[in-house]
């Protein structure tokens, strides 16, 4: 496919009106993706989605990029497995190019304890109707010739699960795509419009006040990714979530290298090759907590250090720049969707460091949460109520990798 | 790299040491009167303040004391807490 072409303005860039059904907080990918199923799927087009910077320039514009569903328990299998199908029609769907590219992705196994999870894993994965293969060490090798999977190694490969149906794409497109889509379908994307707190009477929101002025909602849908437990600091709510720093970076461009996407839960590096040609690569969280948009070097010198030992062919490529996220990281690596102690007030967070995967399915079930009152089916096991019950989702496993 | 003052060892590195998060959450006084709502809020629940923050650090690579700081989440200023360990109190 070719590049699109861009017409000057992909979506107005209204004022806010004083009263909407429904108010969006957070314009990155999962707020943008729930405005546009709202419209869609659910005909509610009396929407805002409110942004305090630019439209998807939060962790949006930070991650990279991979897509995959093999999480290990059933109800995070039926999430992102709903998530990867809607990929799979997504730039039909959205009419724009956002460079899907299903090119495998390959988690190693280190030891003998990565080796049991993994099968345990892609067991788990087949189960549940998800595309996955164990790769021995050989087979690795060949579908990754680059990677050094020598005895040698300071981290030998003894196999890999391979996902073939995941991938990475280019995020900016995807919010793009997802934002002129909720445009004209009638939604109001404002940008420069920070929520600072909520008018709550009886229980119930009924209002956010915001940089702006006060604007009236039915509800109001939270989706402020890393911020999400300051926003709900100010309705008086406290979560299980704490907000880190994430890290990536890229490379000089190089030529066609590497054609996969290589994670390594236990060396904490994942690496792929963008289409422009530069290597993008993932790092580890920062531990401890921090809403400073930049990360600690050593965490940088770690992942480098970890790439090295599994792509000695990469020793002499430059870094051309590094950058973080603020991720929201919930105890069981598992999101938090749906209602809130607060009447219409509900809230879509925890991703973590993995929801642009989830992107285009977490606004699918937000939306329709969000239209009928309800948590949708895919989104009911993933309710705050589970923190009270005690039955969490553990994927610290699956999502042992930042990404 | 943040540089954090270990009550006994002084200045180190971040990398010696473990981050404990949230400092001053007390373990329940009768764990048996707890609701679930309450043992969730005593296990799950967290501050996640964009600001000051008084939380917990433990000197694993060093002394291995445990200690808590008052840390800036967004400048990562440090400042002591009047309430951890000094020096003259370790015996
Ligand atoms: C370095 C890095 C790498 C990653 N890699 C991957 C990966 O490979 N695969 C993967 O699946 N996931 C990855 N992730 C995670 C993924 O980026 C996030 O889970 C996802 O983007 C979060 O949803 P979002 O797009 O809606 O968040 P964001 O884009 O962060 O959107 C939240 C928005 O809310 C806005 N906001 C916050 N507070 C307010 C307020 N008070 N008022 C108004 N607006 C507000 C913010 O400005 C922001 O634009 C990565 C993240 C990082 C940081
Ligand atoms: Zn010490």
């Amino acid at each position: 496919m070719s590049a699109p072409v861009h017409p000057d303005f992909l979506w107005r860039d209204p004022d806010p009106r004083p009263s909407y059904d429904v108010v969006i907080v957070g314009g990155g990918g999962h707020g943008l993706a729930t405005a546009y199923y709202l419209a869609k799927n659910h005909g509610i087009t009396n929407v805002a989605v409110l942004e305090k910077g630019w439209l998807a320039g939060g962790n949006m514009a930070r991650n990279t990029t991979v897509i995959r569903s093999n999480y290990l328990w059933d109800e995070s299998a039926a999430i992102y497995e709903h998530s990867l199908k809607l990929w799979e029609g997504l730039s039909a769907e959205l009419d724009y190019d956002l460079m899907f590219s299903q090119r495998g992705v390959l988690n190693l196994a280190h030891s003998l304890h990565d080796v049991r999870e993994g099968r345990r894993r892609v067991n788990a994965n087949v189960l549940n109707g998800v595309d996955a293969e164990w790769l021995d060490a050989d087979e690795v090798r060949r579908f990754c010739p680059i990677l050094e999977v020598g005895a040698h190694t300071r981290h030998p490969v003894l196999g890999a699960t391979l996902q073939r149906r995941g991938g990475i794409a280019k995020h900016d497109h995807v919010a793009w795509g997802y934002a002129r889509g909720a445009d004209a379908l009638g939604v109001d994307l404002v940008q420069g419009c920070e929520v600072t707190g909520f008018e709550i009477a009886g229980g119930r929101v009924r209002a956010v006040l915001t940089s702006r002025g006060r604007i009236a909602a039915g509800t109001v849908a939270l989706a402020a990714a890393g911020h999400t437990s300051v926003l709900a600091a100010r309705a008086g709510l406290r979560l299980p979530l704490q907000s880190h720093p994430l890290q990536a970076l890229v490379s000089e461009l190089l030529e066609p290298v590497l054609d996969c996407v290589v994670m390594s839960n236990a060396v904490h590096v994942y690496v792929s090759q963008a289409h422009k040609g530069e290597l993008v690569m993932g790092a580890g969280i920062d531990p401890c907590n921090s809403y400073g948009q930049r990360g600690s070097f050593h965490v940088i010198e770690e992942q480098m250090s970890a790439a090295l030992e599994l792509f000695p062919v990469f020793n002499r490529v430059r870094v051309v720049r590094t950058w973080a996220g603020i991720v929201d990281v919930s105890p069981d690596a598992s999101p938090i969707i749906g209602t809130t102690p607060v009447d219409g007030l509900m809230i879509n967070a925890g991703w973590g460091t993995g929801g642009f995967k989830a992107t285009p399915g977490s606004g699918w079930v937000y939306a329709d949460t969000i239209a009928s009152g309800r948590p949708h089916p895919l989104a009911e096991p993933f309710g705050l109520a589970r923190f009270t019950t005690g039955a969490l989702i553990d994927e610290h496993g699956a999502a042992a990798v930042a990404h | 790299m943040q540089l954090i003052e270990c009550p006994w060892c002084g200045p180190r590195d971040e990398i010696e040491f473990r981050y404990g998060g949230q400092a001053g959450i007390a373990y329940p006084e009768d764990p048996s009167a707890l609701s679930d709502e309450e043992w969730a809020g005593y296990v799950f629940m967290r501050d996640n303040p964009r600001g000051w923050f008084h939380e917990r650090w433990y000197h694993v690579h060093g002394c291995r004391t445990w200690f808590s700081v008052r840390r800036h989440t967004v400048t990562h200023e440090i400042g002591r807490d009047p309430e951890s360990p000094r020096r003259e109190e370790f015996g």
